[in-house]
């Protein structure tokens, strides 16, 4: 067994065991309602957002840390990326959601589950009546196409079709060929949502995330419409804000605020385990 | 031999030899592949085999097919068509040149017809003779100036040209706006752009599988790449945060959508601002390439040998700058 290996069955085991310790003994538990996120040590991450060049613990690989230093944040002002919305993969990190069930009323069949984020109100849909996926050079969406099946209390959550997103708000891509499992755990008045990201061109590992709700008596969610604007001139043709190999100035910051290497800022797999830690008190401070 | 030396770059890109129209095609065996049909829209499909995509409109008119792949693939083509429409073939629009899109022109023209009569009937008597084929005059051009045995046969040539901003048509219900985009993958690029049904035929100046194959030799250059990005970018309308609305038929791989077109211009506009600043510094293109500027695309896009090269030695030449010869 791989340590890529260990430690999905480890993550796995993790999520099983508290689906075991929820609840009923069979399948389809009641998902329904507004969930308000739990915001304890993700804060940081959460809400304000990573710092930028904090690419520590996350398993991207070269190629991914090269477009992540080259990114400006300045693409937030142009019209084209202000409504730009959080890949599904993401938007877990974000505020309130209202998950749904969708019942045939005939059969009392589950045809799916659908999620509405509060972040940029986006919507997505779970398929859970079986049906096959889209052909694989169908359009690719922020919110992917997603299949859903009952692991015990567990609904596990396959998503394809992924249009390229983010794992960080910093410039951490993850490209299309992404396949993201799911987890959503209900433990009474708490849910447990975990996204496995596997990307074979710009991770090393695969990526784990888990955040965690407590349901709420509310009814709905707030609206969050966008709508772009032109904040400044721009050049017509040919612009895109970044910084060239080696010009990007902010990405010491992190390390030297935090006291952390260079190195382990920059992340890599390496840095999710915790032997990286004898290899930390070999590097020199930033 | 130029001919075959730039078809070769084109092969590499379009994962199927040709030289001009004809000399892969011979070499290559289409028997195992199958065209599939995508359905992007009510009354558009993405049929795919090998070779570019092909844009298919069908309505009460007829059918209009955007590009035609190779020449031995015609057949099935032909019948992919049959399944979806019993309707006549009445336009084949090119997006440019190249033979992965252009090589079954002379087969699927001749599978359709044109309708005829009055003073064009009179003076052209076989102006009802087979599907019209519409393209830019430099997709003509291109197509009539290639000899020797790998040549477009002249029943694959445009019989109907433009040469200003644009060309439209009426058809099946919709306009149909033929956009020329200048000195962009070619000289003769057009973008197709179906107004109700709200999809646009690319042809190969966004791709989703690869590097832009910048074919300098046959007027293409980065600058007018990168417009032509910009124009399906003014184009596309997405229902809300990039996804939907506007749908993109590439003229290689996946339907797209703006934020696709975006994520595409994004990775054209920084590494050509890389190999610009490598130039500015005096760096020759052997230096350029050694430095790897593609670097954090190519797992999504340099999966193609020697594409990152071409894509590499395509703008730094378009960008001022002669091979061994630092500015």
């Amino acid at each position: 067994m791989t340590r890529s290996d260990a430690l999905r069955a480890g993550a796995r085991a993790v999520v099983l065991a508290g689906a075991w310790l929820a609840g009923a003994a069979s399948g389809q538990v009641n998902l329904a309602g507004v969930w308000s996120m739990t915001l304890t040590e993700d804060f940081p991450d959460r809400l304000p957002g990573p710092e930028l060049g904090d690419y520590a613990g996350l398993p991207l690989n070269a190629a991914d840390r090269m477009r992540a230093r080259s990114w400006n944040a300045t693409i937030l002002s142009l019209p084209d990326y202000q409504c730009r919305v959080h890949p599904s993969d993401y938007a877990n990190s974000f505020a309130d959601i209202r998950i749904w069930h969708e019942i045939d009323t005939t059969t009392q069949q589950l045809i799916a589950v659908h999620i509405q984020h509060f972040a940029w109100n986006t919507q997505r849909t779970i398929w859970m009546d079986g049906r096959p996926r889209p052909h694989e050079l169908a359009e690719h969406t922020s919110m992917g196409f997603s299949t859903g099946e009952w692991v015990g209390n567990t609904l596990k959550v396959t998503t394809t079709h992924l249009k390229e997103g983010w794992l960080r708000r910093n410039g951490v891509a993850r490209s299309d060929a992404a396949t993201v499992t799911e987890h959503f755990i209900r433990h009474g008045g708490h849910l447990t949502w975990s996204v496995f990201v596997d990307d074979p061109k710009y991770l090393e590992e695969p990526f784990f995330r888990n955040r965690d709700y407590t349901q709420s008596e509310a009814v709905s969610i707030g609206a969050y419409p966008c709508e772009s604007v032109v904040e400044v001139l721009l050049p017509e043709q040919g612009y895109f804000p970044h910084y060239l190999p080696g010009d990007n100035p902010f990405l010491i910051e992190f390390a030297r605020n935090h006291k952390i290497p260079s190195e382990a800022a920059m992340g890599g797999a390496a840095t999710m385990y915790p032997e990286y830690r004898k290899r930390l008190a070999e590097l020199p401070p930033p | 031999m130029k001919q075959c030396i730039r078809a070769a770059a084109v092969a590499a890109f379009s994962s199927a030899g040709f030289c001009g129209a004809g000399m892969a095609q011979q070499q290559q065996n289409f028997d195992a592949v199958e065209i599939q049909a995508l359905e992007v829209r009510e009354n558009i499909y993405m049929l795919v085999g090998e070779g570019g995509n092909i844009t298919m409109q069908v309505g009460d008119d007829g059918v209009l097919i955007v590009d035609t792949q190779f020449a031995p693939l015609s057949d099935k083509i032909v019948a992919a068509i049959r399944a979806i429409s019993a309707k006549p073939i009445h336009y084949i629009l090119n997006t440019h040149h190249h033979g992965d899109h252009t090589g079954g022109n002379a087969n699927l023209r001749a599978a359709g017809t044109t309708v005829s009569g009055g003073n064009m009937a009179g003076a052209i008597r076989d102006a009802g003779v087979g599907a019209a084929i519409v393209a830019h005059e430099n997709v003509l051009l291109r197509l009539s100036s290639e000899t020797g045995p790998q040549a477009t046969p002249s029943g694959g040539w445009p019989t109907s040209t433009f040469f200003g901003a644009k060309k439209e048509l009426y058809y099946n219900g919709e306009g149909i706006e033929i956009i020329h985009v200048p000195s962009a993958h070619t000289d003769g690029d057009s973008i197709i752009f179906f107004r109700q049904s709200d999809v646009i035929s690319s042809g190969d100046v966004f791709v989703t599988t690869s590097y832009p194959f910048i074919d300098t030799a046959s007027g293409g250059s980065y600058s007018g790449f990168v417009a032509a990005l910009e124009k399906l970018v003014d184009i596309i309308i997405p229902v809300y945060g990039q996804d939907g609305g506007t749908l993109v038929i590439p003229g290689h791989g996946r339907v797209s959508n703006l934020g696709d077109v975006l994520n595409y211009r994004e990775m054209v506009i920084v590494v050509g601002d890389r190999i610009k600043s490598m130039i500015e510094a005096g760096m020759t293109l052997a230096q350029v390439k050694a430095a790897k500027p593609t670097f954090d695309y190519d797992p999504v896009y340099g999966a193609r040998a020697g594409a990152a090269d071409r894509f590499i030695e395509a703008t730094y030449q378009s960008l001022g700058a002669s091979p061994g010869e630092p500015r």
